[in-house]
């Protein structure tokens, strides 16, 4: 391999997604001191030069690396744990780190209602509290009411749905976005909070048929000023889509390692579920593949695993 | 502690369907017989029962019994025979269909059942009726009562009895801040009732009591007609102590005080095969006469032998 060639290959290496382990054995492993060197000095990004005349790694990028480095690991841990064990520890993370509320609002609402119980189980079991008293805790702000009824619902999952309800909400939920200027107010609205947190999703999807024959638009996209009931209703109602769209978010350049995060989250709690639904979705939308996407971002063990997860045609 | 009397040789279920449909047939219902089949067999029993009288009769055995029996007799007949999930689910979708501001069945059932009977509730209510629970109590509800009874229905508390005795402290003082506020629907407040543990609430309060000097019931009774700060005191009672909570239930219903008249019944269905022998011990306690006194005297007909059986009177 050229020279060039090489350096290119080492950088990538350690860039993006998890780290190209066979290239750094192979190529990296076999480089001499004055090779090394060549490297220190020409990639600006991991090394800085130090005022007492030596190239020094980057801190932020050894950090960084650590993650990348971890990433397989989390993502084969994940992936075998027990699916509510994994609900269960995600939610809790999602509490303490951050709070991290668009990972609460997807767990809680892209689960079946059995699914969901099962992560409550295992909360129990893991952590001896509720997760609904953590979230009510640890959650402040007009979206508290909002997350704990979702974590705690338990929706009727049978195919009954009655249209004149469906259609008279949607029709409620007309007047009362337009109503909200700006949608600031519409999260402590508790008609619009009850109907999102209670219905089934089969009716809250004839909700969203009749608000689109009413009005003329998406429910999700009226709802752009309100993030979380946004996200309620994208994950109830077009979780795919949803997913898609976070996927493609979480693998632009130099995002951070928390949203970096939701590629290993949705790719390992999806692939038994509906991951051929998400190729769909993102390669209609951003016109490439999900595959050939994962390719070009991520690296070696990490990527391969991905890769395996995402051809397993669910 | 159950009251159900269940005889030691109890007969085949082939036999107890026989029987059970002899009652229905001819002139008239033989009230006697059902009592002492039904009024003598546990869930599994009954729901052997149901299972066999519908394979060899092709009915349902509530149709039958709801086409033969009346009234309290009716009623009291058919929440017994249902299994206690059913049950349940029966009982809160009653309850949001003429809920108002004075029903406490919602809050009762949420608070007195295990967390897993809750959940049960809640499946069984998702099979018969096609919606979930929490839907029809958030549809049927509003304000403050809304704002407590949805939360309450929905939660799935941890049942261990690990407690935190920093956060009960911490917890108390919050409690009391609001109360002393008046702010009883205030968020915190719901927040903690609905959602920790009933080990943790029950250590909130005693170092509520420790702390204030008050039951925290007691400082909830500063308007005796303000229908939500009653539901506030029944949510505690229930969480905590619900035997003293279905005493005051059934005295009030015995002594026609109050709004809940079909307490008695629903009490005594409910409770029979769980806690019906220390809600016993209270009623004895508080009133200085035993409870079946107390329903043999307020009570007549069939409707009074069935009471009678379910809480365990030997028959005379």
């Amino acid at each position: 391999m050229a020279a060039s060639d090489e350096l290119g290959a080492i950088t990538k290496a350690f860039s993006g997604f998890g780290v190209d382990e066979k290239s750094l054995i192979s190529i990296l492993g076999k480089w001499h001191p004055e090779q090394r060197q060549t490297f220190r000095k020409g990639t600006r990004d991991f090394f800085i030069q130090d005022e007492r005349k030596f190239e020094r790694w980057d801190d932020r990028h050894v950090i960084q690396l650590q993650h990348e480095f971890l990433r397989f690991k989390h993502a084969i841990v994940l992936w075998t744990m027990h699916q509510w064990e994994r609900d269960a520890r995600l939610l809790k993370e999602a509490l303490y780190k951050g709070p991290q509320h668009n990972v609460l609002i997807e767990v809680a609402c892209t689960r079946s209602s059995e699914e969901l119980l099962g992560a409550r189980r295992a909360y129990h079991s893991l952590f001896d509290h509720s997760v609904e008293e953590d979230v009510a805790f640890g959650i402040h702000g007009p979206e508290r009411k909002l997350l704990v009824a979702l974590v705690s619902s338990y929706r009727y999952e049978g195919p009954k749905v009655n249209e004149e309800t469906a259609k008279s909400e949607a029709k409620f939920l007309s007047g009362a976005i337009k109503g909200a200027a700006g949608n600031k107010n519409l999260i402590e609205n508790d008609e619009v909070v009850r109907i999102l947190v209670t219905r089934s999703k089969l009716h809250l999807i004839s909700v969203y048929k009749h608000y689109k024959e009413i009005s003329g638009n998406n429910l999700d996209e009226d709802l752009e000023g309100d993030l979380y009931l946004q996200e309620t209703v994208q994950c109830l109602c077009k979780p795919q889509a949803y997913f898609s769209k976070v996927l493609d978010a979480s693998m632009r350049p130099n995002v951070d390692e928390i949203k970096k995060e939701a590629v290993t989250r949705i790719i390992v709690t999806r692939a038994d579920v509906d991951m051929k639904q998400i190729k769909e979705e993102y390669n209609h939308k951003y016109g490439v593949s999900l595959p050939n996407k994962i390719e070009d971002v991520a690296n070696g063990n990490y990527r391969d695993f991905l890769l395996t997860l995402v051809a397993r045609g669910y | 502690m159950s009251t159900l009397c269940v005889p030691a040789h109890v007969p085949s279920v082939a036999e107890d369907c026989e029987q059970l449909h002899k009652a229905f047939t001819g002139w008239g219902t033989n009230e006697g017989l059902i009592i002492s089949i039904l009024g003598h067999r546990n869930a599994a029993q009954r729901k052997l029962i149901r299972q066999v009288y519908a394979e060899t009769y092709g009915e349902d055995l509530l149709k039958a019994l709801d086409k033969e029996l009346t009234n309290d007799f009716e009623r009291i007949v058919l929440l017994w025979t249902l299994d206690p999930s059913e049950r349940d689910a029966y009982l809160t979708n009653e309850a949001t269909k003429r809920w108002t501001s004075s029903n406490k069945v919602l809050m009762e059932i949420a608070c007195t059942r295990s967390p897993k009977e809750l959940l049960l509730a809640r499946e069984a209510y998702h099979a018969r009726f096609k919606r979930s629970l929490e839907e029809d109590v958030a549809y049927h509800t509003h304000g403050d009562f809304r704002k407590l009874l949805v939360p309450l229905v929905s939660s799935y508390r941890y049942g261990g009895d690990d407690v935190n005795l920093t956060l009960a402290k911490s917890e108390a003082k919050l409690l009391h801040e609001k109360i002393s506020k008046k702010a009883y629907n205030d968020d915190d407040l719901i927040r903690i009732l609905a959602t920790r543990s009933k080990a943790q609430i029950n250590a909130t309060l005693n170092q509520y009591k420790n702390e204030f000097g008050n039951d925290i019931n007691k400082n909830l009774k500063a308007d005796p007609k303000d229908e939500f700060l009653a539901i506030l005191r029944g949510t505690i009672k229930c969480l905590v102590c619900p035997e003293k909570y279905f005493e005051k239930a059934i005295r009030l219903a015995i002594n026609r005080q109050g709004t809940d008249e079909g307490a008695l019944t629903r009490v005594v269905a409910t409770q029979a095969e769980v806690d019906m022998k220390i809600i016993k011990d209270e009623y004895q306690k508080r009133n200085s006469v035993p409870l079946d006194r107390a329903i043999a005297k307020d009570t007549t007909g069939d409707y009074e032998k069935m009471l009678l059986a379910l809480i365990g009177q030997e028959e005379a």
